[in-house]
């Protein structure tokens, strides 16, 4: 044992929020993946009606919204390693509002199945599996909102500095995980009630 | 029922007198002959490291580092893989042989519903109600016929375990398990739900009938039979019709008709009530009605708390119901 | 190097300044160092773990005799239900995570994890859903009067627990306490992938880890894929309960057996997560007792691997009565037996390590030992079980109680013994006393022995589990008074350990800071360590650092 013969790991700082996020993000797609099997079992074996296919509308618009933010997040971390705070703070304000536009169109559709299609959770297996795994992303999106929002505050008074790019992008990981796991409810939710 | 057929009160694996539980228990022998040599072999070996490699009191010297080797570890690889190959063959043979069964054309099909806490027993091609006695006829040369079960339940999971006839096979709400037996002996085998279903879980025992071919068509036939009207009995045939108890007994062929307990048609042809908890004597089953719970706590059969009188009436009809 | 300087060592315990009560006990509740969150986990887990002792006594004195009156059946309901859920997720658990957080970092040579407040977290989330499980016994309105623990079973099979067959709320307070602790557990395994991945010192690469250390990664890593669909499915039947959602609701087409898969999904690697510390305490204890490196390190890794990766197809082997098609009893019986492959690689390796060393038999080894006997026994009823047509006899019969009896108590909690003497004198400077831990060996594995084995006769002559009472005659009454016998004399060794335990904390012999001459970076600081564990961060050339320091003339880094 002696110091000179170091060799490190090679493990750079800055991994630790990385491996962080990576595991949680392990453990949510798990946590999701048990709904989406759950909505897939009982696909058709809803024993009352509605059926998806009858009362379900493709969310073009909330999916756009959506992958959008993908991107717009994207840019706005380039412009805060760039230096530009400006460019940053526009961007990532709109990645919040694309995010609260999906939210928007995620209760007008709940709304409407609801009041006027009479489907809740209690209904039959469909109304139970779909308001579950829909309402546990649409759960996801309001918390990752939150944290969008109060990075927001940070660098609006200021706080926020180029050199908290990385723990931004770490943040940024969560906001894509909730957008990936968004494009497999769509494809098991809306694109099988076709 | 054969007075001369014995019960068997050792719910024993190891006494099959039925096709799957013969297949299970070769099976057994198999797997605990392999067991029981291995087990030895590592015992052997730690005993041996333990004696022979045991550093004696003031030997500080520490023994040659060995780090590992390939050659060995690839031995001891191998090893276990060819005897777990070997025991999957057997055991997928096995599999298929007991599951894959198709029942034969003359097969006896018994519907088994189970209930928190006891059996409903349907046999729908011959038209007979019974519970927790499942009558079942040998399969004796000559005459071959194994029993084909559906088994449903009422409420939660129940399962379905007579050891020496056949594996268990679990009793799930809105499924249709299929199982079989064919048993070659005829006398009372035991056993009883194997899945925790409740507060008397404990008590929701089973008892198989195996009779001969003939003692088997007889008990049909006596259990296809309208209830007795004995008017002996009419003052307690009323209280029972005019209390709640009708409401989930049947008697058939009078207003009976309720099916949330066991029909009690044909209950004196029974050895056990209370799913077995008690023996079917008339001081068993007038205390059972005075308070089930005393029997067997947490029963869904609520004490009626009829007056003595009433009591002694409602026992003494249902003593006439053989 | 500073760090293994002698001089700095051993500040013998009971120096310190002693604060007020108050002061210490707010030090403790207050703390993010992993050492004190270890410590915590540990005695919360042993507390924990003489209450379901005392459950399990009672259940035994009711079975001792057929037809006992001692304990009625909600009772004795609650008691099993409390029992099964309290040993796996507030005993198990909690020893996984206690002895990962003590030593874990010391042994990669860190200050602490990589989220040390996050592990104050976990810790308390753990803590407050043990509580709020047993809060039940008080806080709840059963079926039967005021005050009622879940009586559902610890799998809490569907549809027993809906609103119809579970009234009240005890059910909800077995899901939301296990559902906060599995939070606690999430977090918990989230922070010692991520210590084990960036903070290892300088030189420690991932061929020179600990064994003990890649154990418990792969083990956390295993608990972030299978711990979150349990709280899945958890969520599913407190919205089936409180919604009316029909996830499990047999009435509306919802199915009883998705509960038994999702349950298992989690449930089987579950007995992993348990079991692999202690593969990974056997590990540390084997080798240094018998005075030579594990045999077979890659493979022990490999080995490891497998398993975790393994466990997560094999969850069906519960299930083989549930009436799947024979596809899927085949071949789930496959992958249930492939398992006991790399498993058996690892008892072989154990051996390996034995044989050709000077093992000396101190309690710590007497444990492992005893823990390499058992646990065979263990693997082999597993396997048995695995064989499908057998499992059809034997499942949920007394069999599969000793058989997993034989896994939790001969596998895990010897060594978790094994690991206590092991690193006690770590932990507070002082050696628990041979000769008592002697008289605790020998009485806990005879009574052990005397309930376990002959705890597999009845279940093989048809006695299911579960039951509180049972019929006279049945040929089960001798084994069940003596299964009952057998629980009254591991209570004498555990006795002993307490006396042990308590009596060494007051007066135990100083230990130093390596009493057993081992070569793990733990031993290179005092005993207790500092709150910064080292005084300067260590560099490793091996995988026994402190081998390499004792025999600068046969380093181990001549030959990895």
């Amino acid at each position: 044992m002696s110091t000179a013969a170091a060799t490190g790991p090679g493990v750079p700082e800055n991994m630790r929020g990385r491996i962080g996020m990576a595991s949680l993000i392990v453990a949510e797609i798990s946590f999701f993946a048990v709904f989406i099997v759950a909505y897939l079992f009982y696909l058709g074996k809803s024993t009352t009606g509605p059926q998806p296919g009858e009362v379900l509308k493709t969310p073009i618009a909330a999916t756009i919204c959506l992958l959008a933010s993908s991107v717009t997040i994207a840019i706005a971390l380039r412009a805060l390693r760039a230096g530009s705070l400006g460019g940053f703070r526009a961007w990532w304000l709109a990645t919040i509002l694309l995010g609260a536009g999906f939210l928007f169109a995620t209760a007008l559709e709940w709304h409407e199945l609801i009041h006027e299609r009479g489907l809740t959770i209690a209904t039959n297996l469909f109304g139970t599996t779909f308001y579950s795994l829909v309402g546990f992303h649409a759960l996801h999106v309001t918390l990752g909102l939150c944290m969008l929002a109060f990075v927001l505050a940070a660098s609006l008074r200021g706080r926020l500095q180029p050199a908290d790019a990385e723990r931004t992008e770490i943040l940024s990981w969560y906001w894509h995980f909730v957008d990936a796991v968004w494009v497999a409810v769509f494809s098991v939710v809306y694109l099988t009630a076709r | 029922m054969n007075p001369g057929s014995p019960v068997h009160a050792i719910p024993d694996m190891f006494s099959p007198v039925s096709a799957p539980a013969e297949a299970i228990r070769q099976l057994w022998w198999l797997l605990g002959g392999i067991s029981g040599a291995i087990l030895l072999i590592v015992g052997g070996v730690v005993w041996w490291c333990a004696t022979r490699f045991r550093a004696l009191p003031g030997e500080d010297r520490e023994p040659p580092q060995v780090y590992g080797s390939n050659q060995i570890e690839f031995a001891w690889t191998i090893v276990p893989v060819l005897i777990v190959f070997v025991l999957f063959l057997a055991t997928a043979r096995t599999i298929y042989d007991v599951q894959a069964m198709a029942p034969p054309a003359d097969a006896l099909e018994v519907t088994l519903v189970g209930h928190q806490w006891w059996w409903e027993i349907r046999y729908p091609g011959l038209g007979v109600v019974t519970a927790n006695e499942l009558h079942v006829p040998a399969s004796v040369p000559g005459a071959k016929r194994p029993t084909f079960l559906t088994l449903e339940s009422a409420d939660v999971i129940h399962s379905f375990w007579v050891p020496q006839l056949a594996g268990k096979t679990d009793v799930v709400p809105a499924r249709r398990n299929r199982t079989w037996v064919e048993p070659t002996e005829t006398g009372t085998f035991l056993g009883q739900c194997a899945e925790f279903c409740g507060t008397q879980h404990a008590n929701m025992l089973l008892r198989v009938v195996v009779d001969s071919p003939g003692d088997f068509a007889a008990w049909v036939e006596a259990q296809k039979r309208p209830a007795v009207a004995d008017p002996l009995v009419a003052a307690g045939r009323a209280v029972f019709e005019s209390t709640s108890c009708v409401n989930c007994h049947t008697v058939a062929g009078t207003g009976a008709k309720g099916t949330f307990g066991p029909d009690l048609t044909h209950l004196m042809s029974r050895t056990t009530i209370a799913s077995g908890a008690a023996d079917n004597v008339h001081a068993q089953l007038r205390a059972w009605i005075v308070d089930p719970h005393a029997i067997k706590p947490g029963a869904l059969m609520p004490a009626m708390k009829l007056p003595d009188d009433q009591v002694d009436a409602v026992t003494a009809y249902l003593s006439t119901l053989r | 190097m500073a760090v293994l300087d002698r001089s700095l060592a051993s500040s013998s315990p009971g120096e310190a300044v002693r604060l007020p009560v108050a002061s210490r006990l707010h030090d403790w509740v207050v703390t993010a160092d992993h050492k004190k969150l270890g410590l915590m986990y540990i005695a919360s887990g042993l507390v924990f773990f003489l209450v379901a002792g005392v459950m399990a006594s009672m259940m035994r004195i009711q079975l001792a005799f057929p037809q006992n009156d001692f304990l009625g059946p909600n009772t004795f309901n609650r008691l099993m239900t409390m029992h099964g859920t309290t040993m796996v997720f507030f005993v198990g658990m909690p020893m996984f995570f206690g002895f990962a957080n003590y030593l874990v970092p010391l042994q990669i040579g860190a200050r602490d994890l990589a989220f040390p407040r996050l592990n104050a977290f976990g810790f308390w989330m753990f803590l407050f859903g043990g509580l709020l499980l047993y809060f039940s016994a008080i806080g709840s309105e059963g079926l039967y009067g005021a005050g009622s623990t879940p009586d559902v079973g610890w799998f809490a099979y569907a549809p027993l627990t809906s609103r119809t067959f579970s009234r009240g709320n005890a059910t909800d307070y077995w899901i939301l306490g296990i559902l906060l602790s599995s939070v606690g557990s999430t977090a918990t395994a989230i922070n010692l992938v991520t210590t084990v991945a960036t903070m290892r010192c300088p030189g420690m690469t991932l061929r020179r880890m600990p064994l003990f250390v890649w154990i418990l990664w792969v083990d956390a890593i295993l608990v972030l894929f299978v711990l979150s669909p349990l709280t899945a499915a958890q969520v599913m039947l407190l919205f089936d309960r409180f919604l009316g959602a029909h996830f499990f609701d047999t009435q509306a087409g919802g199915s009883a057996v998705l509960w038994q898969h999702f349950f298992w999904f989690f449930g089987h690697p579950e007995v992993y997560v348990l079991i692999l510390p202690a593969f990974a305490i056997a590990s540390e204890v084997i080798p240094v007792f018998s005075r030579k490196p594990l045999f077979g390190y890659p493979i022990m890794v490999a080995a490891t691997i497998c398993i975790g990766m393994i466990s997560m197809s094999v969850w069906v082997h519960h299930m083989f009565v549930v009436g799947l098609e024979p596809g899927a009893n085949t071949f789930f019986a496959a992958s249930t037996m492939a398992i006991a492959v790399p498993t058996g690689i690892k008892i072989f390796n154990w051996l390996g390590t034995m044989w050709g060393g000077r093992i000396r038999f101190r309690v710590p080894m007497l444990w492992c030992t005893a823990f390499l006997v058992e646990f065979v026994l263990a693997g082999l009823t597993g396997v048995i079980l695995a064989t499908v047509p057998i499992d059809w006899q034997l499942s949920d019969s007394y069999f599969v109680v000793a058989h997993f009896h034989f896994v939790l108590i001969g596998g895990l909690l010897f060594n978790i013994f094994a690991a206590i003497y092991y690193w006690f004198p770590k932990a507070t400077g002082r050696m628990l006393d041979e000769g008592l831990g002697r008289k605790h060996f020998f009485w806990f594995v005879l009574g052990f022995n005397l309930t376990f084995l002959p705890m597999h006769v009845p279940g093989l002559l048809g006695m299911p589990r579960r039951i509180y009472t049972y019929m006279p005659g049945r040929g089960w009454d001798a084994w069940n008074l003596v299964v009952t016998a057998g629980v009254a004399v591991q209570a004498v060794g555990i006795l002993f350990f307490l006396w042990n335990v308590i009596s060494s904390l007051r007066g135990g012999e100083p230990a130093g800071d390596d009493p057993w001459d081992a070569w793990t970076l733990e031993w290179a600081t005092t005993s207790p360590p500092p709150e910064y564990n080292f005084e300067e961060i260590p560099t490793v050339r091996s995988r026994r650092p402190l081998w390499d320091l004792k025999h600068p003339e046969d380093p181990d880094w001549r030959w990895e």
